[in-house]
């Protein structure tokens, strides 16, 4: 056996390389966005710039309309989060307080459906809304983010639901609450860590989404931050301005960095425990 | 409530009442979708032919499973995807979480950079791989041109074999987090007695992995394989950002295929065909790992 100074060095440098594969992508948008046009192109590749350059920044806003993209994005996701989880609460609470039909096999039922490829409802989706006239309109996108969100939120709301216990509802009840004023005053302020983390996670799915964004979004104002991203590549492959690209990506994904920083262990947390403990 | 009267509200009818909007939700996003797709199937409409829809029998399903080469070559490619990058970022997510399981300094701030490439859009990545891909400008060959593993840059998205694997390099650096936090979590729930007692028995460190972390992280191995794998099976965004499916479609996938499909020609009816098939597909991919999850229980 190796001296035990000789093993901890080892065992830091595979945690430095793992840290390292998942965020060196993210760091090279960081270098890229920071870089003088004229280093983003040169060969050899330069690794840090002369200067910090932050023109890319404003360019972005001035020749996109990137700033109208993020108040798209901010609202549809923060709009389709509230609705997601007030209709996914009152779900999650049913299954978990009252003996309807198949309260377990409701829930395997919507398992199954937040497993297939969201791709398939696509055609219909769009028949839909086209038919409709909700074409880059915020609806188009809210109501199925809220709807295609709600499996993951009722399962992980109706997780916690079941622990809290069913004594303090019976106080509740004998004080004269309403079984309506139960739920909004006892369940879910107590609730309210499972609905944090389940808030951060359905609206990280929301500004994330990209195959909907794409299709109901057609003029470049409506669209959200992840397909006005992707839209920036120019007629021809040699037109893309990358320079604007890596600014974007790092006021895209800042909000999301902040996020898992922040709330670390909340994510996995809320992530494992539809999957694992269910 | 009066005394003595039943109340029309029952305990039962109030969770009804409760379950009504996520129930309306899933209607009209979920269960109606679905089921227009069945019936869209079997008839021709266009949206380039002013949305007249006729009857057309078997017509679509017989052309995708006959006629069709180029669904043919969308499946190949979707499985060879999902294999290869479900095995890649199963073995990298294993290792990662047996790592990010240990007690160490700074751990808060790994596992923090580990979730981030799952919490972060897959279309900007993908767009940031493109740049990182680059022919003359990325960063992935000159890296390599240093090391001297290349000789001469790449259009790593421009030729055939390479641009598939570099979809998958994409795929496994994205994902690996989300595989990684599973097994953390399922890697959490062993009790350490267990490991305790292994060690008393005199198993070593690869024979308390084979013998005790192993059987009881399966579950949770089984659950990750199958999310993942139907993830995989279903992706668009990553493939549609760096490739749109080229070179010569030789990285569409299904969904790709399907997307391009229906919104180039506007053919609904064949897009629902395609998307049945899908849907099908996915249940076997279901199926076939829940009847692995079946065999071990009954062996175990």
């Amino acid at each position: 056996m190796k001296s035990k100074k000789g093993r901890m060095v080892f065992f830091y440098c595979l945690i430095a390389l793992v840290v390292l594969f998942s965020l060196s992508p993210f760091l090279w948008q960081v270098i890229t966005s920071f870089k003088p046009s004229q280093e983003i192109f040169s060969r050899p590749v330069k690794y840090l710039p002369s200067h910090i350059d932050l023109s890319a920044y404003s360019r972005i806003f001035i020749r996109h309309p990137f700033g109208r993209q993020i108040l798209n994005s901010i609202f549809i996701a923060s709009i389709s989060t509230f609705l997601c989880l007030s209709v996914a609460s009152l779900a999650a609470y049913a299954v978990a307080r009252f003996k309807i039909m198949g309260g377990r096999g409701f829930l395997l039922f919507i398992l199954l459906l937040s497993l297939f490829p969201p791709v398939v409802l696509i055609v219909p989706l769009y028949e839909m809304v086209s038919s409709w006239g909700l074409m880059n309109n915020w609806l188009a996108l809210i109501i199925p983010y809220a709807s295609l969100n709600l499996p993951f939120a009722i399962w992980v709301m109706n997780s916690f639901f079941q622990q809290i216990p069913g004594a303090l509802e019976d106080a509740a009840k004998v004080d004269g609450l309403s079984r309506l004023g139960i739920l909004v005053r006892i369940i879910l302020p107590l609730s309210a860590p499972a609905l944090a983390t389940t808030a951060i996670l359905v609206f990280i799915f929301c500004w994330n989404e990209f195959l909907l964004a794409l299709t109901f979004m057609t003029r470049d104002a409506a669209r959200t931050v992840p397909v006005g991203i992707a839209m920036l590549s120019g007629a021809s492959q040699y037109e893309i301005p990358w320079d604007q690209i890596s600014a974007a990506t790092v006021l895209t994904t800042l909000p999301l960095v902040t996020f898992v920083i922040l709330f670390q262990r909340k994510i996995v947390e809320g992530l494992t425990a539809g999957a694992v403990k269910g | 409530m009066k005394h003595g009267k039943k109340p029309f509200l029952t305990d039962r009818r109030f969770g009804y009442l409760l379950l009504l909007p996520a129930l309306l939700l899933f209607g009209l996003v979920i269960i109606y979708p679905v089921a227009r797709n069945v019936y869209l199937s079997f008839h021709e409409k266009s949206i380039a032919t002013g949305m007249v829809e006729s009857f057309a029998g078997f017509k679509h399903y017989l052309k995708i499973f006959t006629r069709d080469l180029r669904f043919r070559q969308a499946l190949g490619n979707t499985l060879y995807f999902t294999v290869v990058s479900v095995g890649i970022e199963f073995l990298l997510g294993l290792s990662f979480a047996l790592l990010l399981n240990l007690n160490f300094r700074f751990r808060n701030f790994a596992r923090a950079s580990v979730i981030l490439p799952w919490a972060l859009p897959t279309a900007v990545m993908a767009m940031a791989w493109r740049w990182i891909y680059h022919d003359i400008y990325g960063v992935a060959n000159d890296i390599l041109l240093r090391l001297g593993i290349i000789r001469e840059a790449v259009a790593w998205l421009g030729k055939s074999p390479l641009a598939m694997h570099a979809a998958i390099f994409s795929d496994a650096w994205k994902t690996t987090s989300f595989m990684a936090l599973m097994l953390l979590a399922g890697l959490q729930s062993i009790p350490q007695e267990l490991y305790a007692a292994a060690s008393i028995d005199g198993a070593g460190g690869w024979a308390r992995f084979r013998y005790v972390t192993l059987p009881l992280l399966r579950p949770v191995i089984i659950l990750a394989l199958l999310f993942r794998s139907l993830q995989a099976f279903a992706v668009f965004d990553l493939i549609w950002v760096l490739t749109q499916g080229g070179p010569g479609g030789t990285t569409e996938t299904l969904s790709v295929y399907l997307y391009s499909y229906t919104f180039r020609y506007l053919n609904l009816g064949y897009g629902s065909a395609l998307s049945v098939a899908i849907f099908a597909l996915s249940l076997i991919i279901i199926f076939v790992i829940l009847f692995f999850q079946r065999e071990e229980v009954e062996l175990g």
